[in-house]
């Protein structure tokens, strides 16, 4: 496999009861995914060349925000194909081996770890929950407004101004502090029905599409069978929480559940 | 699995979000994941993504996780007086703070020309 001058890239580690998969992904590279088992687990992995993915070429190649994407999404599409058919732990990106040997070798080095890590995230899904800030309309501004116009009768425009602009201050500190707050009631609410979660910065508002500050980014690993119950608590909590505005995204592969060190406790 | 089930939860009582398929999966939720998330294992390479400096400052502009923001000193998120309860005296969001500052020198405009003519006004008069 390895004839010409390559690296082995690690999406992640399954079960040794992983069936046929990823059918038709192009893995990270084009290479398309294969499978080498060893201890009992299942690592899946592919073939990148050195040109491209040698260390000093992911050097260089990790600063290009477009093949970052590009490997990103790649990465993703592989893991998410495999997730479909079970568990699996998710490897950080570019996760690289000289040999299909190397990678034998750490399967059996860390053989508990990955069990252990597998066992968590066994018939339970990542889900991610985001809050934004919805703008309020600005009932204290708004109605000075007019009337302080350009005849300004005797209060004089500056004046007016100010008023208007402490009213809008007011507003808008209370809407945040009540974005914060729902935020915050969102996050532990939607707690009860997960294994464990795991709080993000929130995204900048440009990148996420969204012109509204995001309050609340979150991971939730629940449990298949009360992934019901859990998205009925988000219909509920949207309904209840004016102030800001939430989105469901998943089932992911449990990225934020598999990292090293990080237990399975809450938080 | 019982993604249906949620998939009709997520399109039926909440917002147009990423969620409406794989392929559709938000990019900065996928980053966030590939590079901050994950279990790091040692591989024949070594390539720490936190020395990585223009991925970071580039990532900064990208996404903000926790993790990431901390080790490299880029706290930006905790600044930011949407997102931090104690930042929040005074200091706006840039939108509001634009919106003011057309409105001031909106303002500014209309008391210089009512100056200009309370003074040509009075020049007449005296």
């Amino acid at each position: 496999m390895a004839a010409e001058s390559g690296w082995v890239w690690m999406y992640g580690v399954a079960g040794d009861d992983l069936e046929a998969f990823a059918d038709g992904v192009a893995g990270v590279g084009g290479a398309p995914p294969r499978t080498i088992t060893a201890a009992g687990l299942t690592a899946i992995v592919g073939a990148v060349g050195d040109r491209e993915y040698g260390e000093a070429a992911l050097r260089r190649n990790l600063e290009d925000l477009d093949w970052l994407a590009r490997t990103a999404r790649a990465h993703h599409a592989v893991l998410e194909a495999v997730a479909e058919r079970g568990p699996v732990v998710p490897m950080r990106l570019a996760t690289l081996f000289a040999s299909d040997a190397a990678v034998t070798g750490t399967l059996q080095e860390r053989a508990d770890d990955f069990r252990e890590a597998l066992s968590l995230i066994s018939a339970r899904s990542e889900w991610g929950v985001k809050a934004y800030a919805v703008k309020q309309s600005d009932p204290a501004g708004e109605p000075g407004r007019p009337a302080a116009g350009r005849e300004g009768p005797a209060t004089g425009p500056g004046a007016a101004y100010l008023q208007r602009r402490r009213a809008q201050l007011t507003a808008s500190k209370d809407a945040r502090q009540e974005a914060l707050a729902s935020a915050r009631t969102v996050y532990t609410d939607l707690g009860r029905f997960a294994v464990s979660s795991r709080l993000y910065p929130p995204q900048a508002p440009d990148l996420a599409g969204q012109q509204t500050p995001m309050v609340l980014n979150a991971a939730y690993l629940v449990a298949d069978e009360r992934a019901g119950e859990f998205a009925a608590a988000m219909a509920d909590l949207t309904a209840r929480h004016r102030f800001v505005q939430l989105t469901l995204t998943g089932p992911w592969p449990a990225y934020s559940f598999a990292g090293e060190g990080d237990g399975p406790g809450p938080r | 699995m019982t993604q249906g089930s949620l998939a009709t939860g997520a399109s039926a009582g909440l917002s147009p979000g990423p969620s409406s398929g794989p392929q559709s999966a938000n990019l900065a939720d996928i980053l966030e994941r590939v590079l901050d998330k994950g279990i790091v294992i040692a591989g024949d390479i070594k390539v720490n993504l936190l020395d990585i400096e223009l991925l970071t400052i580039k990532l900064r502009l990208v996404i903000a996780s926790l993790d990431t923001a901390s080790q490299v000193g880029i706290n930006w998120w905790q600044a930011d007086p949407w997102l931090s309860a104690d930042a929040a005296n005074g200091s706006n969001s840039r939108e509001l703070e634009d919106s003011n500052r057309r409105e001031l020198e909106e303002e500014n405009r209309q008391l210089r020309s009512r100056v200009k003519a309370l003074e040509a006004r009075s020049r007449d008069g005296g």
